[in-house]
Order: structure tokens, then C-alpha cells, then sequence
């Protein structure tokens, strides 16, 4: 069994100075080197020296759903779909191979933002919209935490998109839980970016005017290298996809369909009423066919279209149905725009995911690399630097 | 060719000893003003001057050429007296067009000397001056002024004549042709100038060499005309003893934060959005990641404190530069720093205001800002630079204040600090201000409690019995798990908590912390006696001007005594004392009155104000004035004048 102090040194006294570069507290490798580069899209063990469950203040015990409860309580409304999140996420930490003292949560603003109280890891509940810019920091500071960002639509979308984006695109080795209820809950019940053309809510009694967003596609847009989309009423996906997302080595998007039970009850049950889940929800698996409705629908290509087809009546078989290839962009950008067709079911699994380096991987090669080239800094030349003159004394 | 050494040679040009001058070199923002200033500047130090430099650029990067509003200026005052302002009047005024000297005549004092570029007076130069009636070569404008009239675009492609460089690459070196002029007339060395070009145009031999042709005909020329007449030296000042630089504010400032990450241990991350005067900070740490530094240009200006807040919990020294606009966009993050109370350093290169207001110039509105300019209670120490190489101190005491006492911390300089430049002594490293930083690492009884599951749990809000401040465990840290944010915390336990007494404790508390600062800060030096009849208090950049001006005033035997703060917010536990010592304070501010608010809130005093809303620095005559007339309606005499 690995020792559990293994990876943070041995301090025996209370305080330590601080020394060395960020991360360096580790040598196990470079920073960034915790999640290897391939195979691609696989779900490779990061630390096969931890088993998982092992690592962390537990002292070798295996760790449980408990280890990761705080002893706040939970404040949420009775009946939201955050409740499943939480739990979700408390059952998945176990099982990855992740001490326990590396994991934060970083969240806004908003219902959502107050899932770090109930964790028991470090957290950071911070200003609206603006979480992925303390995750930036932090993850540049120690490249060896596992960070995760929890958002709303509100907060990602609206207040916080351009920090959205920008993460994305730099593809800082960060989960992204954006929990889309489609509308503001914490402010009780206004119309969100993710709200359907015409809603009706307390701030737009005669109907909302603007287009929502589609959150997958926004990061798709983004460049985002890994985006899914899971459901709150589906823990086992749920929990697959937070998995799968923690396994990528940068910028995992994952909006989770979650419903608010108050103010926009019922807004995905469509696709996640027992019901309807089969018609109405695609489960995307890479290297499968596009199926649905148990297995009599398909999705086949037509030119460029995507279009559903019976796969019951004899004309259409599962041959024909498009093969998904969740590391094909085109392929993603079609899926991400189904939800513009209300004809077809609304996709959901890891939907896109390619590797490209992180944004703190290449930070820290950088100031290594002007290190190797320059040795570390002496400040007494830097402060000499120049053209300099001395007066005798 | 003819060479101007042809001319009627004056070798009978007087040779006088100055104890101080000030050139101002001006012309369009494409003519290398900035170039030539910093190239004079070089030579002074070299000369062993004392100086002080003012760059004064338009915000447009090439506004069109010829015009008022495109002269890009550079002034520099040398001496071998001691110098405190980059120069109250100007002695030597270079200027390269008309419009330029539109600009600037006023600020030549009368009976000095202006050098012109007779080539750019045509009718068409006149006109985009905005001088189409007029006829300032010929008519009174110049009339009291000792006028050097030099063809130097002529002269220059004269110089050239020989080259196969294009017309445009000609006229773009003329400003070497004036350096060498200026740097022949205050007798200065023409080396550092020569192997600067050397070095700059290493890989471009043909602009190498017509530059420094220019610049030997420059100093030729100026050597053989008759009407330059007096050519003045300038003895070496005696300054302490030390190894000296010439360094601008905005480098001190990166170099103070790089000196705080090797003395500490800490890494430093600096996170900024691009902003005019403040983006030279990131250009010059961005330099220094051999020393650990971590830069990141963010998206906007809320990324950029975020991500410093984000740093700092993590275990860096989270710091962020910006100027009045952007500290407006970070104030709700800051307000995080002050209540999740981890270290951050926010820069404000303070400029013009309100909105985008004067990006290139100079102002002190910041302050009422930097105070008080947060919702909620959300006090931080604000710190302000009094030169350009104070910056580096005060930079270097910014991360020290926020990594002892856990806390925001507010720099405050401007674009006149920033951008200007003196002679710096170097500090010798192992004389710093010791900075010990320490994390917590470990759980202790102290620091550790029982949660309501009957788990250990660690206290994040147990606070330091000296200092208030409470502990720096970073994320990686076993055992010490905790969850910081922007709702009011619970006192030690840092649990969310809506108690109404509790937030009154923890507003107080962190007010307390705040105030304590004033412990661990050096006394509040004072000029000339402890006790009169006027004080003259001002706060950051203006120090030079405002020692300038009370030097002079007790010259002429008026009885006056200046204190500065570097220390402003909260204001020094020794202010009360020394307040109380005068029957007046005058506040002199770049700004409609803001440290004065702060005083008359906390003392008792006649306090009076000397403010200026130019978007320039004080001169020092100007305070002059205002101590004398301060004097006067408290003495009843008249006026000495000055």
C-alpha cells in the first residue's frame, strides 16, 4: 500500500518556508506529467502507484462517500437535482486515484456556487462568473491539484462567459461542472442564457426575447478539448462522465442537465423521464452506431444532415447509422447542433475530446526552460543589470 | 560635401560650470524624442549627475505628424546638487517642429535657449500647429529666448549624402544629429550613446553607421557654430556612496516583486490585463521567470485579479498590476481578498481620471479609491512609492504586508513614477527588510477542532495573537482541508455564518488587522524641525517636488517642515503626534482633495490644500508659493518672494 505522506514531504514542524517552484513538492515528474498524454481518449490510471481510494489523510484506509461530506448542512431546496451532483461527486472521489488533500473546488456564483461547503476537500466559493480565473491561478501556482470548477448557466454563461471561453481555449487541466437549470435560481426565478425563446418568468412576463445559448456548443466553439453533457436523473452516466472528465488531461466541459424544481420544474424530463428517456435521449459510445429508442432508431448522415431513421421498417439498418468518433470535430459540431432540432433526440456522453497540451504544463516548461538557459536568478546581478556607475566612498 | 566644419569655427565658445539644468527634447511622436531623452539621460549618468527624467507621450501611438497633439516630449533635469524633480523650468528646449514648439515654448524659462529645427517651419508645418498667421521664426515669439537655429533635416541628409539609405531612413536618424549637438553643449560623453547604436543596430551595419555619423556631426556642428556661445559643464554630484543605476519606476516595481520572491521563497504570479501606464510592469517581470516568476496576461481585468487571488491560495504570491480603470473592475475580487484574507498585491499606476480619462498622464485620484472604494466594510493598507526607485521598496513592502498580515495590499504610483526615471543606489540584497514567510503545514491543537460529524477539522480562521492574521494552508496540504469564500465567515471555523454578531465581530476584526499594519511600519521621517508653524504633508509621488519646495522656502529663512507618506492607509500611528507639533498643515495633491479627507476625519488640525488637476506633476515654485501665502495668513508679514 502507498504511503500516504509519500507525496507531500514529511514536515515534521508546523510551518515550513516556502521553497522551490510550484509543485516541487512532488518530484515525481513535471508538472502536468500526472495525466500522460495517451493513449488518447482511454481512461489511463494517472498515479498506478495509488490505488484507488488510497490516497489522502485516511491513512491508508480506503476512503468513502463520508471522507468527502463536510459537516455543513446542505441548504439546497428539497427535491433539486444538485442534491444527486453532490452525491454523484461524493461516491466518484473515492475511486479515483487522487489524495484526497489535492482535490478543490472552485465555484461562482449562484446555486451551484455553493457546492464547495459541502465537500470535505479544499474549496473556494468565489465571485460570480469569475471561477475560472481563480482555478487559472491556482492551477499555474500547483499544477499537481485536481481542480474542479462548479458553475450554472447564469454564471458561465452570462456574468462569467468570457472567462469561459478564454479557459477553454488555453485548456488549463481543469474540470468544468456547469449545472444548467435553464433558469436563475438564487435571484427566484428570472430567465436565464440557457432559457428557451419566450419564457415567461418574473423578470419577462410577456416573454423572454433572446436566442438561449447551447452550452455545448459554446464550448465547442471554444475550442474546448473535451465537452460532454450528462443528466442529473441519471447518476450511473452522471458519474461516468465526471470520471471520464477528470481522466482528461485539460479543459473538460461537462454540462449536466439538472432540474429546478422551484422555478423550471420539469424543464429536461423529456429526456429524462423514464418515459420518454429512450426516445428523446442518444447515447453517444465512441466507436458505435447512433441509436436511440432502444435500438430502432438510428442517425445516419445525409450530405451533411444528420437525419433520424427507423431502423425497424426493413429500409434502414444500424450499417447505415454514422459511427461516432468522439475525436472527430466535425462529427462533435454536428452532434452539438441537434440541439437546434427538436426532430432529433438531444445527444448525450462525451461528445468530443482531443489532446493538446495544458496551458500550466507549458507555463511551467517555459520558466524551466528560461531556467536551464539563464541557471536560476541571482538578484543582486538582476539589480545591477545595465549601465552602472559607482560613487567611492 | 561641405561639412559644416568649414564654417567660421568658434573656438572662443565660454566654457561655464553649472550646478544644474533641464533639457526637454520634443518633436512628433515619430521622430525618437523618447530615444534621445533616454540616450541624454545615459550620458548624465555617465557624467555622474544626480537626475530626474519625465517622458510626457500622447496616448495615440502615431497621432498625425506635425500636430499639437502628437508632440511626444522627454524632460530631464541633471545636476551636481541633489535632484528631486525631473525640472520646475526648462533651460534647453529641443524642438524638432513648430509644433513642438507651440507646446512647449511656455515651459522655457525666460532668457533660455531653444534649438530648432528650421527645416520643419514651412508653411505646411505652421499650418498643422495651427499657426497659419503666424511667424514665430521671425516675429516676437521668440523675443527673450536664446534661439539656436539649425537646418537639421538638411544637415542631416548633408551628412548622409553619401549612403545608399532610402530618404525616410535619412530623416529618422536627425534626432542623433540633435543629441550629439546637446550632448557637445552640456559636455557630455558621446560613448554610451555610440555603443548603445553599436549594440541596437549590431545586425544592420548601414543604419549603424549613419547613425553614428549623425551623432559625431551632431556634436561637430555644435563645436563650430558661433551661436551656441556658452557651453556649460556639469560636475559629477556628490552622492552616498554606492553603486548606481538609472532605473524607471515601472522596472522598480518588477524588480521589487522579483526581490520579494527570492527573499521569501515564495513564487511570485503576476496576472494583468494590458493598460496603459501599468502594462510596462508585466513587459519587464515577464523577463525575470528565471527567478520563478509566473506571468499570465489575462483576458480582462477581473481575470487578472482572480487569477492572483487563485495564485496566492495555492501557496504563490499572487500579485496584479493595472491602473485606475482596471483596480474599478477588480474592486468586487479584491473584496473577496480582504474576506477570504489571503495575500495579494494589487499595483495601481495611477493616471487621469474619472473613466478613461488622461491614460498618459499623471494624477493622485486614486486614493479615495484605494481606501474606501469596495462594498462593505473591506478596509486594505494602501502604500504609495515618493520615487521612481521608491518603487522597488515599496513594491517589496507590499508583498511583505500582505503575506504578514494576510491581506490585500494596495500599491499606489503613477504614470510620473512609472515612466520617470532618477539615479537609483543599488541596495545591496542582504540589506532587504528580513521576509519570512510561513505556511501552515501541520495540524496542531491550535489550529484544530471537531466538526459537528465528529471529525478533525481544521480552523482556517484562528488567528495570529500579534498580527490577526490567520493561517496560509495551501490546497495539497493533508489535513488541513478548508473552504474559503466570499460569504461572512464564522470566526475560527470559517463556516458560512449569517449571525448577526458574529459579522460585527468579524468586520471589526479585519478592520483591527488592517490597523495593526501600523506596527511593523518604519516612523514617518520629518524635514527640518519637529514643531512651527507649518508642515507640509503630502503623500507618494509628489515628494520630490515637495522637497524641492521646502528646501527653497527655508533658504530664504521661512520657517516650514515637510513629512511625506509612503505608508498611507491606515495612516501611521505617529502622524497624530507629529501634526500636533504645527499650527498648519498645507496638503499639497494631484488631485481635488483626497488625503485631506482622510486627515481632517482623523485629527484635529488647520488643515489647508494645494491641489493640481492638470495631468502633470507639481512644480516645485507652484508649493513654493502656497507655503509662502500659508505663511503669510498666519504671520501677517508680506509674501518673500521667490
Amino acid at each position: 500500500m502507498a504511503d500516504s505522506t509519500s507525496s507531500n514531504g514529511t514536515a515534521s514542524d508546523n510551518t515550513k518556508k516556502p521553497s522551490g517552484p510550484p509543485g516541487a513538492k512532488k518530484p515525481a515528474g513535471p508538472p502536468g506529467a500526472k495525466k500522460p498524454a495517451g493513449p488518447p481518449r482511454g481512461t489511463s490510471p494517472k498515479k498506478p502507484t495509488l490505488p484507488p481510494g488510497y490516497g489522502g489523510d485516511s491513512g491508508g484506509d480506503a476512503l468513502t462517500r463520508k471522507d468527502f461530506s463536510s459537516d455543513q448542512d446542505v441548504r439546497w431546496c428539497p427535491g433539486c437535482g444538485d442534491y444527486a451532483i453532490l452525491a454523484t461527486m461524493q461516491r466518484l472521489l473515492p475511486e479515483l486515484d487522487v489524495a484526497k488533500e489535492d482535490v478543490v473546488f472552485i465555484s461562482g456564483i449562484g446555486c451551484a456556487g455553493r457546492f464547495p461547503y459541502y465537500m470535505d476537500t479544499y474549496g473556494m466559493h468565489t465571485i460570480h462568473g469569475r471561477a475560472p480565473t481563480f482555478a487559472t491561478g491556482l492551477k499555474c501556482a500547483n499544477p499537481e491539484l485536481d481542480v474542479w470548477i462548479v458553475t450554472g448557466d447564469g454564471d458561465a454563461l452570462s456574468i462569467g462567459g468570457n472567462h469561459l471561453i478564454h479557459l477553454c481555449r488555453r485548456n488549463l487541466d481543469t474540470q468544468v461542472l456547469l449545472f444548467n437549470n435553464e433558469i436563475y435560481g438564487l435571484t427566484k426565478g428570472q430567465y436565464s442564457p440557457t432559457s428557451e425563446v419566450g419564457k415567461v418568468t418574473k423578470s419577462t412576463p410577456h416573454g423572454s426575447l433572446d436566442r438561449p445559448f447551447n452550452p455545448v456548443a459554446v464550448a465547442l466553439g471554444a475550442d474546448a478539448s473535451f465537452v460532454a453533457r450528462t443528466m442529473d436523473r441519471d447518476p450511473k452516466h452522471m458519474k461516468s462522465m465526471m470520471k471520464a472528465a477528470h481522466n482528461h488531461a485539460g479543459t473538460a466541459f461537462l454540462e449536466i442537465y439538472q432540474n429546478c424544481n422551484i422555478f423550471n420544474d420539469g424543464a429536461f424530463f423529456e429526456f429524462t423521464d423514464r418515459n420518454t428517456k429512450a426516445d428523446r435521449a442518444l447515447f453517444v459510445e465512441d466507436g458505435a452506431p447512433l441509436t436511440f429508442a432502444d435500438g430502432d432508431q438510428g442517425l445516419r448522415l445525409d450530405g451533411l444532415t444528420l437525419e433520424a431513421v427507423d431502423l425497424t421498417n426493413g429500409r434502414w439498418s444500424v450499417s447505415d447509422c454514422l459511427v461516432y468518433d468522439s475525436g472527430n470535430r466535425e462529427m462533435a459540431h454536428l452532434l452539438g447542433r441537434m440541439f437546434d432540432q427538436p426532430d432529433l433526440p438531444r445527444p448525450f456522453g462525451v461528445l468530443y475530446q482531443t489532446d493538446r497540451p495544458t496551458y500550466e504544463q507549458q507555463l511551467h516548461e517555459q520558466i524551466n526552460a528560461v531556467r536551464e538557459k539563464r541557471g536560476a536568478g541571482d538578484l543582486q546581478t538582476l539589480l545591477h543589470q545595465g549601465d552602472t556607475w559607482t560613487i567611492e566612498g | 560635401m561641405t561639412t559644416p566644419s568649414d564654417s567660421a569655427h568658434s573656438s572662443d565658445t565660454a566654457l561655464r560650470s553649472i550646478p544644474e539644468a533641464t533639457v526637454l527634447f520634443a518633436g512628433d511622436s515619430g521622430d525618437g524624442m523618447q530615444l534621445t531623452g533616454s540616450q541624454f539621460t545615459l550620458a548624465s549618468a555617465h557624467a555622474r549627475n544626480d537626475l530626474a527624467t519625465l517622458p510626457d507621450y500622447p496616448a495615440e501611438i502615431r497621432a498625425p505628424a506635425g500636430t499639437t497633439y502628437g508632440v511626444s516630449g522627454f524632460q530631464l533635469h541633471f545636476g551636481t546638487v541633489d535632484i528631486n524633480t525631473p525640472g520646475d523650468k526648462v533651460d534647453l528646449l529641443v524642438a524638432m517642429n513648430a509644433a513642438a514648439l507651440k507646446v512647449h515654448l511656455p515651459r522655457v524659462r525666460r532668457g533660455g535657449t531653444v534649438l530648432l529645427n528650421t527645416d520643419a517651419f514651412t508653411p505646411r508645418d505652421l499650418e498643422l500647429a495651427d499657426w497659419e498667421d503666424a511667424d514665430p521664426l521671425n516675429d516676437d515669439t521668440l523675443e527673450g529666448y536664446h534661439v539656436i537655429d539649425v537646418a537639421l533635416t538638411t544637415l542631416t541628409r548633408e551628412a548622409l549624402s553619401d549612403t545608399d539609405l532610402s530618404k525616410k531612413q535619412v530623416d529618422r536618424s536627425k534626432n542623433m544629429f540633435a543629441l550629439g549637438m546637446t550632448l557637445w553643449m552640456y559636455s557630455r560623453p558621446l560613448e554610451p550613446a555610440r555603443s548603445w547604436i553599436r549594440e541596437k543596430f549590431g545586425d544592420r551595419p548601414a543604419i549603424r553607421e549613419a547613425n553614428l555619423t549623425v551623432l559625431e556631426k551632431g556634436a561637430h556642428y555644435a563645436e563650430t557654430i558661433e551661436a551656441i556661445g556658452v557651453r556649460y559643464e556639469v560636475d559629477p554630484a556628490s552622492m552616498k556612496p554606492g553603486t548606481y543605476r538609472t532605473v524607471r519606476g515601472a522596472e522598480a516595481v518588477a524588480l521589487g516583486l522579483v526581490a520579494a520572491a527570492a527573499q521569501s521563497g515564495l513564487s511570485v504570479f503576476y496576472g494583468s490585463y494590458p493598460i496603459t501606464p501599468a502594462s510596462d510592469i508585466l513587459h519587464e517581470i515577464s523577463k525575470h521567470k528565471n527567478f520563478g516568476v509566473a506571468t499570465f496576461q489575462a483576458e480582462d481585468e477581473i481575470a487578472a485579479v482572480g487569477s492572483a487571488i487563485g495564485a496566492s491560495f495555492g501557496g504563490a504570491l499572487g500579485v496584479c498590476g493595472t491602473s485606475g480603470p482596471g483596480v474599478a473592475l477588480k474592486t468586487e475580487a479584491i473584496g473577496l481578498g480582504v474576506m477570504t484574507e489571503l495575500p495579494l498585491v494589487v499595483v495601481n499606476m495611477q493616471r487621469g481620471g474619472p473613466s478613461t480619462g488622461l491614460p498618459t498622464k499623471p494624477e493622485q485620484s486614486d486614493l479615495l479609491q484605494a481606501v474606501y472604494g469596495r462594498n462593505g466594510e473591506a478596509p486594505l493598507p494602501v502604500l504609495a512609492p515618493a520615487s521612481p526607485g521608491d518603487c522597488f521598496y515599496m513594491a517589496y513592502e507590499a508583498c511583505r504586508i500582505a503575506t504578514t498580515y494576510m491581506t490585500p495590499v494596495m500599491l499606489l504610483a503613477d504614470g510620473y513614477l512609472g515612466n520617470g526615471s532618477e539615479a537609483w543606489r543599488i541596495p545591496d540584497v542582504d540589506t532587504l527588510p528580513p521576509f519570512e514567510v510561513e505556511q501552515t503545514t501541520t495540524p496542531t491543537d491550535a489550529n484544530m477542532t471537531t466538526d459537528g460529524d465528529g471529525n478533525p477539522q481544521f480552523l482556517p480562521y484562528v488567528r495570529n495573537s500579534d498580527t490577526l492574521a490567520r493561517p496560509w494552508a495551501v490546497p495539497g496540504t493533508p489535513e488541513l482541508e478548508h473552504r474559503l469564500g466570499g460569504l461572512e465567515k464564522e470566526h475560527k471555523t470559517g463556516n458560512v455564518s449569517y449571525d448577526p454578531a458574529n459579522h460585527e465581530r468579524m468586520v471589526k476584526l479585519r478592520a483591527e488587522k488592517v490597523q495593526r499594519v501600523t506596527q511593523t511600519i518604519p516612523p514617518t521621517p520629518v524635514t527640518g524641525p519637529r514643531t512651527g508653524s507649518l508642515l507640509v504633508l503630502g503623500w507618494g509621488s509628489t515628494k520630490g517636488a515637495i522637497d524641492e519646495a521646502v528646501r527653497r522656502c527655508r533658504e530664504q529663512d521661512t520657517a516650514v517642515s515637510a513629512a511625506h507618506l509612503r505608508y498611507v492607509w491606515p495612516l501611521p500611528a505617529d502622524l497624530a503626534a507629529i501634526i500636533d507639533g504645527f499650527d498648519r498643515v498645507l496638503v499639497p495633491e494631484l488631485n481635488n482633495g483626497q488625503l485631506i479627507r482622510l486627515l481632517r476625519d482623523a485629527y484635529k488640525a488647520d488643515f489647508v490644500p494645494l491641489n493640481k488637476i492638470q495631468g502633470r506633476p507639481f512644480r516645485a515654485e507652484e508649493i513654493c508659493a502656497a507655503i509662502n501665502e500659508a505663511t503669510n495668513e498666519a504671520t501677517g508679514t508680506p509674501a518673500v518672494a521667490s
